[in-house]
């Protein structure tokens, strides 16, 4: 319940109209983070030890969050359930002012080389300008493209490349730079 | 290290064989086997085995035929069709022996060792001429070095039967890959163009991409991510020393390519997410940008005298091929067939581009001349990429990469006709290959 509050009021901050008033019962729910997420980002009201010093983390956010944004083939513009991803990872980030992020661009197998580098370099950067844009300071985030070069799926199909077609944010404590 | 020098033996052996049996006239002009885009039938070549110290002996003869016969122009016929081998290096050719099974060239040669070193005299027959096809030659080499004196030895041969220059005495940048497709360990060797004499110039500890040799072979320039974040570094291949040639955490340098002069490096700089070409002086580091679009540019290449630069850029909406000068300015696109273009490779000859061409889900390697014109597929597979020129604008070598979680990346190598495609030679997974040119 403590992080549930937390999370209420950082969404406060973002001005929503609900924070401009007590909010009755019956609308919690709708500001409840963590309602619409995707399977396995769910909040389960049991995390180890039910601190709140327990968000904190990069395990918490690669798995509560949700690290991973996928791309379409050849593309590098961000889609609707990117985008959404993306709004909780800024959330995130704002709230906790002491860790930094790089964000690796990976691309699918088929592609050249060198022309997959700079994919993965776009895709890091849009991943980074939406984050900025939704008020994360620019200086804690890093992009670093890895091409083709490191598949989270191995497979020669579809399936494979929908997978490696991604932004990873990998956050750690301290300057972005380090 | 090498010395070459014309023997007078040829003019002895002349003398020697003053009655050919059959008139020199017989054929016009010397010996030649024409490499045209039409069917080619191998020249039957004969090779007996060398004279002198049998071990080496062996070994020099069969590099030679196999350095040949590897290039599918020669068909060596088989010592058991032999019937009359001369007894030694110097004795009069019997030429009526090889033209009955029907050798068009005859190679006799003879090794000796002394101490250290070897030294290799051979000779080139046109059988039914009945003469000896330019003078005869002897190569001194450090006996560690008899690779390069078969090389050397073929080199010779394939020039004066083709009329192409040589390419065997040469060296190929490469990068070995082992471990899982998703976690790859990457490391950048040189080797002969064979596949022999292995050297490694990184260790396994950074992922590392694409070598690039100079012009003169002494240095390779690759990307490297050993400060974590990708940079290029300039490899010195005798000292196995490498030096930053780029640095930054907030940029990528990737795709470098020296000029054949050694001067300059064009490579891509990526900012912001947006990737340009830039121009670097590999003396003194000073950099210049010479595109400036919000499309991706990389893979340039440069022409054989340095004045043009040959990349890959999606600025139509899909990548395509273009040609600018080192000074930037507006490029021409000279790609426009379906399909999406990339990792041009100017040949040193000038005259043609070789490329990475993907239709559909297929890959080819393909050439065109440089303003575009002759495209022409020389491969098909599912995922061909990066070729590179054999230093006498003859050979492609390229990686082709197999499907599937399994899959791996080997070298190949074909012929600018298409024909002749032929895996590497290693006993390992390779890609990236860099062609470097015939050592001095």
């Amino acid at each position: 319940m403590k992080i549930w509050m937390k999370s209420a009021s950082a969404i406060c901050l973002l001005g929503l109209a609900a924070c401009a008033q007590p909010a009755p019962p019956a609308t919690q729910q709708v500001i409840d983070p963590y309602a619409n997420m995707g399977a396995g980002a769910v909040y389960q009201g049991n995390l180890a030890g039910g601190t709140l010093g327990s968000e904190a983390t990069a395990q918490y956010f690669t798995d509560q969050v949700g690290n991973t944004v996928l791309f379409a083939a050849n593309q590098t513009t961000l889609t609707g359930d990117a985008r959404s991803v993306l709004t909780r990872q800024a959330d995130w980030l704002k709230q906790h002012g002491n860790f930094s992020a790089v964000v690796q661009g990976h691309a699918e197998e088929t592609g050249t080389r060198e022309y997959n580098l700079a994919l993965g370099a776009r895709r890091a950067s849009a991943v980074q300008e939406y984050l900025v844009a939704q008020g994360v300071e620019a200086g804690r985030i890093r992009t670093l493209s890895f091409g083709k070069e490191r598949p989270l799926e191995v497979c020669s199909d579809e399936a494979c490349y929908a997978k490696n077609r991604r932004a990873v944010t990998m956050v750690s404590e301290g300057g972005a730079g380090s | 290290m090498f010395r070459n020098l014309t023997l007078t033996l040829s003019l002895a052996l002349a003398g020697t064989v003053a009655l050919p049996i059959l008139p020199a006239s017989a054929q016009d002009g010397p010996l030649r086997i024409e490499i045209t885009d039409g069917v080619v039938e191998a020249m039957p070549i004969a090779i007996p085995a060398f004279f002198g110290d049998s071990d080496v002996a062996k070994k020099v003869r069969d590099v030679v035929a196999r350095d040949l016969t590897g290039t599918g122009l020669f068909r060596e016929i088989p010592a058991e069709a032999q019937v009359n081998a001369p007894g030694s290096f110097t004795e009069a050719v019997a030429y009526e022996d090889w033209r009955a099974i029907n050798a068009q060239a005859l190679v006799t040669a003879e090794v000796t060792s002394a101490g250290e070193n070897i030294s290799v005299k051979f000779r080139l027959f046109d059988v039914f001429a009945g003469q000896p096809q330019g003078d005869g030659m002897q190569f001194d080499a450090r006996a560690s070095d008899w690779r390069r004196a078969a090389h050397k030895i073929a080199d010779q041969i394939y020039t004066r039967l083709t009329g192409e220059q040589a390419y065997f005495d040469s060296r190929v940048a490469f990068v070995q890959e082992t471990g899982p497709k998703n976690a790859r360990i990457k490391r950048i060797g040189v080797m002969d163009y064979d596949g022999s004499n292995i050297l490694w110039m990184t260790d396994s500890s950074s992922l590392v991409l694409a070598p690039q040799f100079s012009g003169n072979g002494r240095q390779i320039v690759y990307t490297s991510y050993d400060s974590g974040f990708p940079q290029i570094r300039i490899m010195d291949v005798a000292t196995v020393t490498s030096r930053a040639a780029t640095q930054g955490t907030d940029s990528m340098a990737f795709s470098p390519r020296f000029s054949r002069d050694g001067r300059w490096i064009a490579y891509s700089l990526e900012n912001g997410g947006n990737t340009d070409i830039w121009l670097m002086d590999a003396a003194t580091g000073a950099q210049r940008q010479l595109t400036n679009a919000p499309s991706i540019e990389t893979s340039p290449s440069f022409s054989p005298d340095g004045r043009q630069i040959v990349f890959e850029s999606d600025r139509s909406g899909a990548p395509q091929l273009y040609v600018m000068g080192i000074e930037g300015g507006e490029p021409t696109r000279i790609s426009f067939g379906d399909g999406r273009y990339g990792s041009p490779a100017w040949s040193p000859k000038g005259d043609l581009i070789a490329f990475t061409k993907q239709v559909g889900e297929r890959f080819h390697i393909a050439t065109m001349r440089s303003d575009g014109s002759g495209e022409k597929n020389l491969t098909e597979s599912f995922l061909d990429e990066s070729p590179t020129w054999a230093p006498n604008g003859r050979v492609v070598m390229f990686t082709r990469v197999t499907p599937g979680g399994n899959g791996q990346p080997r070298l190949h190598s074909v012929d600018i006709t298409g024909r002749n495609m032929r895996p590497l030679n290693l006993d390992f997974a390779a890609s990236d290959p860099s062609w470097g040119p015939v050592m001095p």
